[in-house]
């Protein structure tokens, strides 16, 4: 068993942390006047019940997971891209001004460019933040962060503006997308596009990086010890370009499926802060790209739960924002308390 | 373009004959879905007033319930899709954005009634609803003349969006009205809600001179920076006495308890149909709260006539002459601007201090 703890620490701490949390949200239920058990039903179980559960499910994690593996092989590097929020942004800018631009002739091409635009667009926006930091050495937390807030206001000024639709009546939005620029439905009746497809693509192709590649190899270098990588010629100014392009294009790509699938035109708020989520998401699975699959299906299932909550149980939004605090808290908590043990020590007293 | 096909009338009929007791079957459950979490003022509270005067008006012939803070993004289909399935018989989606939402979820759910707050589009299933809110900010307008030393006023306002550069224009045209040299400074703050910005806001403009301050947010923060710095304010959504009670002058108020009532009445006697309203002072949609103590007894007469006569029609905010910030003509006198072109609004008229 001893030897079995390094091993198993790792997988039993999450599911210990759900099954506190868990507790906790019954308790808190209970202190609501609600019955505990159907509570925990609806948040954890109800959402999943059918396929359009599952549709729904997988709809919202995607862009989780999309922002989350980039992030995740930046940090690997120490390359903190915190403006994922932003590189989705200009991703949906660039892909739907592809879409709104070729969308009405139509034709087979139209979907792969407006995806390749998103792309663009999300490692463009993260590349600016490349050069700043290699170029001027701003550091790329604030750049990213402060981006963020740029792109989210030019998305703002351009469905007010240059890509208001003209039928509007002056609102805030653009076109709907015409059909070819639209992802198409994994099945019929779902809202899940194959926008999913790309997300659970990226979970070998993250890992493969990470492991197997000399550019993986790389990076982790430079993140682990950058005094050994410069040593061993190992570029850092090619590392941030690498994790910033990556990870931008990556959220732009997830900016552009959102916009082409569920929501399907261009409009001020497009995004829920999947960007910022996705460091959560990150840091929950352990920035390994199979455990941020699991923390991206947690945190999509504790979005619709909560909805449930609110729906069938009239329960209060912050209802649901205090069990996702829990659950955050007791698997950060699970983290440490399997890297450290606490012991106490009585003060001696010193002489 | 509205189509007003009968087909919800047979069942109704049904319903009639079976006597007037709303209550004798199951309730009509009703959902509503909001933009923000409730608070306790604001565009989302004024929706949450009239659900719950919806519940105390119709006691058992109803069941509602509400989700709030639903994002305007892919999110909302989600929702409203499972009100819906979970077997909501109207569901009224308040904010904007839910436009496509709705009307996706209306076409797959055609025994179910739809009500989307200040949208255009619409179904055999799906009405649309709104205020003139501008015409509460005409009076405000006249209002914060009244008051006003400087003739200069503040107004912290979120998006130019037809809806806001129609308060603006309407409170410009109403101060203007007593005081043809009145200016409107507008500072937008690019968000719904968001207290520190609009606190921000504010400050700049008292202290660009500005002695009477409204704003088209969502927050409080106008109204209780005006009361520390000892300047009025005219509130929007709800009424802020509480946050200003030495300065809050009133507020232009959003009411939609009868409107909501009405509609459900007509959904359980079966005469709900999709039509588009945009009422107004005379349907009671928009008010004024009630004055501060600090307004004069004539200025409260003055004001009230201009609400009563917005309210017989006889008077109408957009109202020829009216020219734009350069001077361009844009309704002549005797004319008044058609309902399209109001709604449609994207300039802004002289005396406004701002761009777009």
């Amino acid at each position: 068993m001893a030897v079995l703890a390094p091993v198993l620490a790792p997988v039993l701490a999450p599911v210990l942390a759900v099954v506190l949390a868990a507790l906790g949200a019954a308790l808190l239920f209970a202190a609501l006047g609600r019955d505990p058990l159907a509570c925990l039903h609806t948040l954890f179980i109800a959402p999943l019940a059918d396929r359009n559960g599952w549709s729904e499910l997988a709809l919202k994690a995607t862009p989780l997971l999309l922002c989350a593996i980039g992030i995740a092989v930046g940090v690997r590097a120490n390359v903190w891209n915190i403006g994922a929020e932003g590189q989705f942004t200009m991703g949906a800018i660039a892909g739907g001004a592809t879409a709104l631009v070729l969308g009405p002739a139509g034709g087979w091409y139209v979907l792969p460019l407006v995806l390749l635009a998103g792309i663009a667009g999300g490692a463009a926006w993260g590349g600016v933040a490349a050069l700043l930091r290699t170029r001027f050495n701003a550091h790329e937390i604030l750049v990213t962060l402060m981006l963020s807030y740029v792109a989210i206001q030019v998305l703002g000024w351009l469905v007010r503006g240059p890509m208001q639709d003209p039928e509007g009546f002056n609102f805030p939005q653009s076109r709907l997308f015409d059909p070819s620029a639209l992802l198409p439905a994994l099945f019929e009746g779902g809202r899940v596009t194959v926008a999913a497809v790309f997300a659970v693509l990226t979970v070998p192709l993250g890992a493969l990086l990470l492991g197997r590649t000399v550019m993986g190899y790389r990076l982790r270098v430079v993140g682990l010890a950058p005094g050994a990588a410069r040593y061993a010629g190992f570029s850092e100014r090619g590392a941030v370009w690498f994790c910033l392009l990556l990870s931008g294009g990556l959220a732009g790509l997830a900016g552009i499926c959102e916009v082409a699938g569920p929501i399907g035109q261009l409009m001020p708020s497009i995004s829920p802060g999947y960007g910022f989520a996705g460091i959560i998401v990150a840091f929950l699975g352990r920035l390994q790209p199979v455990g941020i699959v699991f923390a991206s299906l947690l945190m999509a299932l504790l979005y619709l739960g909560g909805e449930s909550l609110q729906i069938t149980q009239q329960l209060p939004l912050a209802a649901t924002g205090v069990i996702q605090g829990m659950l955050l808290l007791f698997l950060l908590a699970a983290d440490v308390l399997t890297l450290y043990r606490p012991r106490w020590v009585r003060r001696r007293a010193h002489g | 373009m509205l189509s007003r096909r009968s087909l919800l009338l047979v069942p109704a009929a049904a319903t009639l004959a079976a006597g007037p007791a709303y209550a004798a079957t199951a309730p009509l459950k009703i959902a509503f879905v909001y933009v923000s979490p409730i608070g306790d003022a604001g565009w989302t509270f004024q929706h949450e007033l009239g659900r719950r005067a919806l519940d105390a008006a119709m006691g058992a012939a109803v069941k509602t319930s509400f989700v709030e803070n639903v994002e305007e993004g892919a999110d909302a289909e989600r929702v409203i899709r499972k009100l819906a399935a979970d077997g909501n018989d109207l569901i009224f989606t308040t904010s904007f954005g839910y436009m496509n939402p709705t009307l996706k979820v209306a076409g797959s759910f055609p025994s179910k009634k739809f009500e989307h707050a200040t949208g255009y589009k619409r179904a055999v299933n799906l009405a649309t609803y709104s205020a003139r809110f501008y015409e509460g900010r005409y009076a405000a307008g006249v209002l914060a003349a009244r008051m006003s030393k400087t003739g200069v006023f503040g107004y912290v306002a979120a998006f130019p969006i037809p809806e806001v550069l129609q308060g603006i224009n309407a409170f410009t045209l109403g101060a203007r009205s007593v005081n043809p040299k009145a200016a409107t400074k507008v500072v937008w703050t690019s968000s719904w809600f968001d207290p520190g910005k609009e606190r921000a806001a504010a400050d700049t403009l008292i202290a660009g001179g500005a002695d009477v301050i409204t704003h088209h947010t969502d927050s409080t923060s106008v109204a209780q920076a005006a009361e520390e710095k000892g300047v009025f304010s005219i509130a929007y959504n709800s009424d802020q006495s509480k946050y200003g009670p030495k300065t809050c002058l009133t507020a232009v108020t959003h009411n939609w308890n009868d409107y909501y009532i009405a509609r459900v009445k007509a959904a359980l006697g079966g005469t709900w149909k999709s039509i588009d309203t945009w009422g107004g002072v005379k349907e009671g949609m928009t008010r004024l709260a009630p004055y501060n103590a600090a307004v004069p007894d004539a200025v409260r007469k003055e004001v009230d006539g201009v609400m009563a006569a917005i309210g017989a029609g006889t008077r109408k905010p957009f109202a020829g002459p009216i020219a734009d910030q350069d001077g361009k003509a844009k309704v002549a006198a005797g004319q008044a601007m058609a309902d399209k072109d109001i709604a449609e609004m994207k300039w802004f008229v002289a005396g406004v201090q701002g761009k777009i």
